[in-house]
């Protein structure tokens, strides 16, 4: 057994930063590279591409990834995970050994392809033998927006990864996995932790919280002393050096920019947080109140004392739905009297909605550059040099909303004056998919691991 | 006497559907027992008065010398349905900074000790 298990992050969402893999296999020894795509949305993004195109519904930005860290993977022996699968694990995998081939390394790449959280094919029969699949947060049952719903998967946790590994794996790719899982599953595996060894893999899952936003734990987005952070040009991402007894230390690569701090690294656990007592995932309830945190070097903070309990019966699902249509807009006005001006330009707006009949779910006006991150408590904007008026409309009814995205410009000659920044056009209508939590019973759904090389 | 939170405290907000989460967090250890008694529910609510729509739960880490704060309602249906410029409630961290304090005169004394170079 290795003493410590490195494990590095190298993507924090789908967008992040496409250097950074091969930053974290270059910069110094780490054993696995860990890369986290999905947010809670992705997956519906997914399903509308690969309805488009059978072959899409993937991470695309990672078959440019592992192409970027392909030498350390096939002669170096470092590992990857990623739930890069989306709702199409087996089109990643095609993609993979298609590269495989054109870098002629074909032998040396075995994927662990990770599926069963797809629970799409199966609603209506979940449905109908007592699966309500309830909004969490409102209660209501899928049914009230069943023909409506464009993907619906359940968040899988470490075992099929584990399982991968130990089936000789060195790209483990998964559709919708917990970002946590991605960490702890190799520490998991390296160790042997067992299914019921709760300490531990609560540890493995609050290292995996410290690292899946990537650089957010490193000094990017860090609000404590932010300007003092070095060279975050350069920022180095975090990796997890993790032993047995589940204690771990997050550190970065040697001569990289950002920091790690006491100080980054809670700021980082706080992130998303809700009952901190609770932190339930499909392997085990972690206790965010039982994390030590203590310097143990430059750029280097010890995480130790971490307590767990048993996880529950039950899996979260993610299910996104076609939720009606939305477009938002905006104005510049400048000096004087920018915010008056913008104030003015938002009632004429809304005085011509109502003149021509046009009705949405919800008109939202924000004045940027004065009160539209922080409302009432920023003060009443009359200061401001210039005010970006944004207006946004939502409305089940498309048309309406296209009504709406022809209404901005006419202000630039009939509204009020000194206003300018629409070269953009005219705002364009987006269809909403929206999150519907929802909690299912772990005994219905199977995960399945192939391997394919 | 009056002390900013943003002198004695960091935070970092987040999102889980239309709930945005502040996570304050002591500057300094001896910090942390001010936050517990000043920043009660109450006090927050009504600091966020017609910003949110639902109510306000805490949560105390005195490991990390931190509070959780989650503000139901804060996001305007939240995710993708939020016409919000901060949609997933990043920046609630610095508004939640923004409150001010009255604290006893012999607190803010030590506070201002902290603060002066070289104390």
């Amino acid at each position: 057994m290795k003493d410590v298990v490195r494990v590095a992050s190298g993507q924090g969402f789908w967008g992040d930063w496409l250097a950074a893999p091969r930053r974290q296999v270059e910069g110094g020894p780490v054993d696995y590279l860990m890369l986290d795509y999905l947010a809670e949305v992705t997956m519906s993004i997914l399903q509308k591409q690969k309805e488009r195109d059978p072959k899409a519904g993937y991470a695309r930005d990672f078959i440019g990834a592992v192409d970027s860290v392909l030498d350390a993977v096939v002669s170096r022996g470092v590992r990857v995970i990623a739930n890069a699968g989306g709702v199409n694990p087996h089109g990643c995998a095609d993609a993979l050994l298609a590269l495989a081939d054109q870098r002629g390394v074909r032998g040396k790449v075995v994927l662990g392809v990770v599926t069963g959280d797809d629970l799409l094919p199966r609603l209506d029969a979940l449905i109908a033998s007592g699966h309500p699949l309830a909004n969490m947060d409102t209660g209501e049952p899928l049914s009230t927006v069943r023909d409506r719903v464009l993907s619906a998967n359940a968040y899988l946790g470490s075992d099929p990864i584990v399982e991968a590994l130990g089936k000789g794996a060195n790209i483990v790719i998964t559709g919708r996995s917990t970002d946590t899982a991605l960490t702890m599953a190799p520490l998991r595996y390296e160790f042997g932790w067992g299914a019921e060894d709760w300490n531990r893999l609560a540890a493995g899952i609050i290292a995996g919280h410290i690292i899946e936003c990537g650089a957010q734990c490193s000094g990017g987005n860090c609000l404590h002393d932010w300007q003092s952070i070095p060279d975050l040009w350069n920022v180095g991402y975090p990796i997890v050096e993790a032993r047995a007894d589940g204690t771990f230390e997050v550190t970065k690569h040697p001569g990289t920019g950002g920091r790690i701090s006491v100080p980054s690294i809670t700021e980082q656990l706080v992130y998303e947080m809700g009952d901190p007592h609770s932190y339930i995932t499909p392997d085990v309830t972690a206790d965010f109140t039982s994390i030590q945190l203590a310097a143990s070097g430059e750029n280097r903070v010890r995480v130790s004392g971490i307590v767990g309990r048993p996880a529950t019966d039950k899996l979260k699902v993610s299910i996104a739905y076609r939720a009606g249509f939305k477009a938002v807009g905006t104005l510049v006005y400048a000096w004087p009297d920018a915010m008056a001006k913008a104030r003015a330009a938002d009632e004429v707006l809304r005085r011509r909605f109502e003149m021509l009949g046009m009705h949405f779910d919800a008109i939202v006006t924000e004045f940027v550059g004065a009160t539209a991150t922080h409302g009432p408590l920023a003060g009443d904007g009359h200061e401001a040099n210039e005010v970006q008026l944004r207006i946004g409309v939502r409305s089940p009814d498309k048309a309406m909303v296209e009504k709406f995205t022809r209404e901005l410009a006419p202000l630039v000659l009939n509204g009020p004056p000194t206003v300018t920044g629409f070269a953009g056009g005219r705002p364009k209508v987006e269809e909403i998919v929206a999150y519907w939590p929802a909690l299912v019973d772990k005994s219905v759904v199977t995960p399945v691991v192939e391997i394919r090389s | 006497m009056k002390v900013r939170l943003i002198d004695i405290a960091h935070a970092r907000s987040g999102d889980k559907g239309d709930t945005a989460n502040v996570g304050v967090i002591a500057l300094r250890p001896e910090y942390y027992p001010i936050l517990v008694r000043e920043l009660t529910v109450e006090r927050v609510s009504q600091h966020f008065h017609g910003m949110i729509t639902g109510p306000v739960q805490r949560y105390e880490l005195p490991n990390l010398n931190a509070l959780n704060f989650l503000l139901h309602g804060a996001l305007d249906g939240g995710g993708t349905l939020s016409l919000k410029t901060d949609a997933q409630g990043k920046v609630y961290s610095t508004a939640l900074l923004r409150l001010v304090l009255d604290l006893p005169a012999a607190e803010v004394a030590a506070i201002h000790r902290d603060h002066t170079p070289g104390a």
